[in-house]
């Protein structure tokens, strides 16, 4: 099947790309833009490794289709820094708080805590513990990683 | 101290966080070809013939490899024993589990690579296989491997043997013998394998890989290829995690580096979930029968240890986790008398291999429910019998170990008065229950299954004039957060800060020679020592020059700290430490200041230069209506020896309770007649944020002389206390004792109606 050429916005700069059908938002975000900060854990929507939001909203990219997102807006890990130099609230905490480990979670995480705090700026733990309902990690026990979306939280407050 | 026990944050975490650290699977290089791998459908065949062409023809293919295009040089870790050596990347006579590989191919994308797949025609003879290790041993069982020598399945065994064990038996006031039955289960890393292969004109391979060792990597890929090890370079990118399940030269890796050859094109692999969870590597499922002798006051007198490993079809690291089986068989408690037999057997199913504590969650879930049931039954305080038993600095596993120092008899206490155990216990409320159990674990192997001709760790420390320091190092950091303490270690030793030293890590074409990578929790007493060794040499020159400069007497002490090198007594008699370099480069006329160390462990037995111990408390309510647990609280209390990053070592013991309550709980591959009925993350079910308990940890930090600093391990050990003390915590809320893993909801159900109908 012929391919077919969409309008990607990611972190506010625009990219025409040409894509198969059935080519997912993950494939397209890491290889065609190459945008690797956008993880790949299972490609079956378990994992939440590929985590972007789209219009603000968190999504799995592994799901969805690259037409699918075509003239929305979409944030990927390599956009919630305010600058290449800087961190914002959420990555700061997740440094300094000891979140990270092997890291093939963060980006995931980042956005999902994004999305929660952008809708919820004061959650419980509770709150932030089933924000990640759809984000596994191996290496943390999410532990470090709920402290951290509080921590972040309350910098912003 | 400055670094040591400083909760320094991650240096690689600002990359993370902003995606900007690179996996294998992120690289992308000009030219790039996809390979992806074809695999048996059928558990036991002949392979009568395959036919490529189709698959060859298909506009985007530019290569398609079957066995008969390698070497065909079977590979493997143990090259000590050469005999267990019995990998293949692609299989030539026959396959031996769902999922073995036949063929490769390499296309210009992912799409056009898997379409070719489906045009390999390959002609399977079918051959009657074995799913368990009973009918695997059983008589006239198939022989899974043919090519050798052996006449049953079993791959390999391990006796251990000492004291008197039929005296031990004969005069026991108590003795119990139980079966255990563990199932198998995944590392479940979050970063599916994947790799990158070059191949350049002058003949040699550059191959980036999801690995933990890319030196064995590097030696494994050069024999199975026919090559020289130094034509091959193996390079470590950022790793998302391991545990164990990336230790081994892979299928793929062999694969890469053919199709590289073949097409003058770098060729990627990426595996995916479902690949991983299928056919990857596992923890071992093992049978264990266990009886123990004790007195009538609850003293060990002797064990008697039975170790089926169920290995499915490759030894892959089984022979090593049968040795250690044995070895944390008799750890804990002092066992004057012991005899160990482990067989690891081949079966039909997909290869188990090393996983984070790799025996030792078996080995001591049938520990400690004995010594549980044990207590009860005996009328004694679980905590105290286990007191009474406690290893403790000193002691001696004969001829294998010593115990250099022990934390284990302060954990168990920490873990009690911070519980309020002994209350808990003795009130039993409906459905809570509390349980406890120990742990220990090495800190690094010692036994050379690798055969590696050089030392275990190796360090070299470039000191620069502008007060920068380059390490170099073939530690592998695959998330635990090595790379950090290994500098944290540099920088405590040397007195520079720790944002001057650059790091160079797991590229065997560049780092000293060699280490063996992360496994066994080895890195930080390892190339931590070998750390300080290279350190000291380039301390021994500055401090001399420093020395000359100001004419200090032989007896001042010269001090680094701060940026500085100075006398001790005297302080402004030194300068930076960038200067002090600058000063012995000049009466070097030029010459660079380097220090190069290494370690290995001699002297120090055949098992490991020391051991971490634990203690953990679980409580927990189990619903009688529905059998579901809900763990409430976990307690731990840890000997790591010094803890150089308190912030590393939290982060691994909240990711051992998370892997371990999968154990606990509901964590199973799941196959039948080879077949694995739960390859997806939605099947194969690992705790998500909301389903973690509360935890408390406290840490009995004791100096061990074998560590830097005084470390000990922190990785593994904490990864065998939670099943059993789940189990001790589901028996004393229920009455029910499982001497099995995962306690399900149904198991626990089960085991209340029959007590019902009792
Ligand atoms: S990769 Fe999308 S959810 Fe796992
Ligand atoms: S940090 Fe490794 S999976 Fe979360």
């Amino acid at each position: 099947m012929a391919k077919v050429t969409i309008d990607l916005r990611v972190n506010g700069e625009p990219h025409e790309v040409a894509v198969h059908p059935w080519r997912t938002l993950a494939q397209a975000l890491r290889e065609d833009l190459g945008l690797t900060g956008t993880k790949i854990g299972c490609e079956t929507g378990d994992c939440g490794a590929c985590t972007v939001l789209i219009d603000g909203r968190s999504v799995t990219s592994c799901l969805t289709l690259a037409v699918e997102a075509a003239g929305r807006e979409i944030t990927t890990i390599e956009g919630v820094a305010p600058s290449g130099t800087d961190l914002d609230a959420l990555q700061e905490a997740f440094v300094r708080l000891g979140a990270v480990q092997c890291g093939y979670c963060t980006s995931g995480m980042i956005l999902s805590a994004r999305y929660l705090l952008s809708h919820n700026p004061a959650p419980t733990e509770l709150e932030i513990r089933q924000a990640l309902s759809g984000n596994l990690c191996r290496c943390t026990g999410y532990q470090k990683i709920v402290e951290a979306i509080a921590e972040a939280a309350k910098a912003n407050g | 101290m400055r670094w040591i026990g400083q909760p320094v944050p991650r240096l690689d975490a600002p990359a993370k966080v902003t995606g900007r650290a690179i996996y294998a699977g992120d690289v992308t290089l000009p030219g790039m070809l996809h390979g992806r791998l074809l695999r048996s459908p059928v558990a036991h065949a002949r392979i009568a013939g395959i036919d490529t062409s189709r698959a060859a023809a298909l506009p985007g293919v530019k290569a398609v490899i079957t066995g008969r295009d390698t070497p065909g040089i079977r590979y493997g870790n143990w090259r000590l024993m050469p005999q267990t050596q019995d990998e293949l990347a692609l299989q030539i006579d026959k396959v031996r589990f769902i999922g073995d590989e036949v063929a490769a191919v390499a296309a210009i994308d992912a799409d056009t690579a898997a379409e070719a797949l489906e045009l390999i025609r390959v002609d399977y003879e079918p051959l009657p296989a074995v799913f368990d290790v009973e009918s695997a041993l059983a008589e006239g069982a198939p022989l899974i491997h043919d090519e050798g020598s052996l006449t049953s399945n079993v791959s390999l065994d391990r006796k251990i043997d000492y004291g008197d064990l039929e005296a031990a038996f004969a005069r026991a006031a108590y003795v119990r013998e139980d079966r255990f039955e563990l199932p198998s289960v995944s590392h479940a890393y979050l970063e599916p394998c994947a790799c990158v292969a070059e191949a350049d004109l002058e003949g040699r391979l550059t191959l980036t890989t999801s690995t933990q060792t890319p030196y064995m990597v590097q030696c494994l890929l050069a024999s199975a290829l026919g090559m020289r090890e130094n034509d091959v370079r193996v390079v470590k990118p950022t790793v998302g995690g391991g545990f164990g399940g990336k230790m081994e030269l892979r299928s793929w890796e062999v694969c890469a580096a053919i199709l590289a050859r073949r097409t003058g094109r770098p060729v990627k692999f990426v595996l995916s979930r479902e690949e991983e969870l299928a056919f990857g590597r596992r923890r071992h499922a093992m049978t264990i029968r266990s009886r123990l002798a004790m007195d009538r006051g609850g003293t060990i007198l002797g064990k008697d240890l039975e170790v089926w490993l169920d290995g499915g079809a490759y030894n892959s690291m089984g022979p090593t986790a049968t040795f250690l089986c044995g070895n944390f068989g008799a750890m804990l408690y002092r066992h004057p008398a012991y005899r160990y037999r482990g067989y690891h057997v081949y079966t039909n199913k997909a290869p188990a291999g090393a996983m984070r504590g790799f025996g030792a969650p078996q080995a001591l879930f049938v520990t400690e429910s004995q010594m549980s049931m044990a207590a009860e039954e005996l009328g004694l305080d679980p905590i105290e019998l286990r007191l009474k038993n406690a290893m403790v600095a000193g002691d001696e596993i004969p001829g294998v170990a010593k115990i250099s120092t022990s934390g284990l008899a302060e954990c168990l206490r920490k873990v009690a008065e911070a519980t309020s155990f002994e209350r808990k216990r003795a009130t039993t409320a409906a459905g809570r229950g509390i349980g406890i159990a120990c742990s220990s674990f090495i800190t690094g192997g010692v036994f050379n299954w690798f055969d590696t001709p050089h030392e275990f760790s190796a360090a070299e420390v470039r000191a620069h004039d502008d007060g920068t320091v380059h390490l170099l190092t073939m530690a592998s950091d695959i998330g635990q957060g090595s790379d950090t303490v290994l500098r944290q270690i540099l920088a405590e030793e040397l007195g520079v800060s720790i944002d001057r030293i650059r790091l160079t890590a797991a590229d065997t074409a560049l780092c000293p020679k060699a280490d063996l990578g992360t496994w066994g929790s080895r890195v930080t007493l390892m190339a931590g020592n070998a750390i300080l060794a290279a350190a000291r040499q380039v301390k021994d020159e500055l401090a001399g020059v420093v020395s000359a400069r100001f004419d200090l007497n032989v007896i001042h002490e010269i001090v680094f700290a701060d940026d500085r090198v100075f006398a001790r007594a005297r302080p402004e008699r030194g300068v930076s430490f960038g200067e002090a370099v600058a000063m012995a480069m000049r009466a070097r006329r030029g010459g660079a200041v380097i220090g190069r160390g290494a370690y290995t462990p001699r002297g120090k037995g055949l098992v490991t230069p020391t051991f971490s111990f634990a203690a953990q408390v679980v409580e927990l309510e189990v619903d009688r209506e529905t059998g579901v647990v809900r763990v409430e609280k976990i307690t731990t209390a840890h000997d790591s020896g010094t803890v150089i990053n308190p912030l590393g070592v939290e982060g691994q013991l909240h990711g051992s309770i998370h892997m371990a309550l999968g154990y606990a709980l509901c964590e199973e591959l799941v196959s039948r007649e080879g077949r694995t009925l739960n390859p997806t993350l939605l099947d194969y079910k690992i705790a998500a944020a909301e389903d973690m308990p509360a935890g408390e940890s406290h840490t009995v930090e004791i100096h061990d002389p074998e560590g830097p600093f005084g470390a000990k391990e922190a990785g593994e050990g904490l990864v065998s206390p939670t099943a059993p003390a789940v189990a001790d915590a589901i028996h004393h809320a229920t009455g029910f004792r499982s001497c099995s893993l995962p306690i399900t909801p149904e198991k626990i159900l089960f085991a209340l109606e029959k007590k019902g109908e009792e």
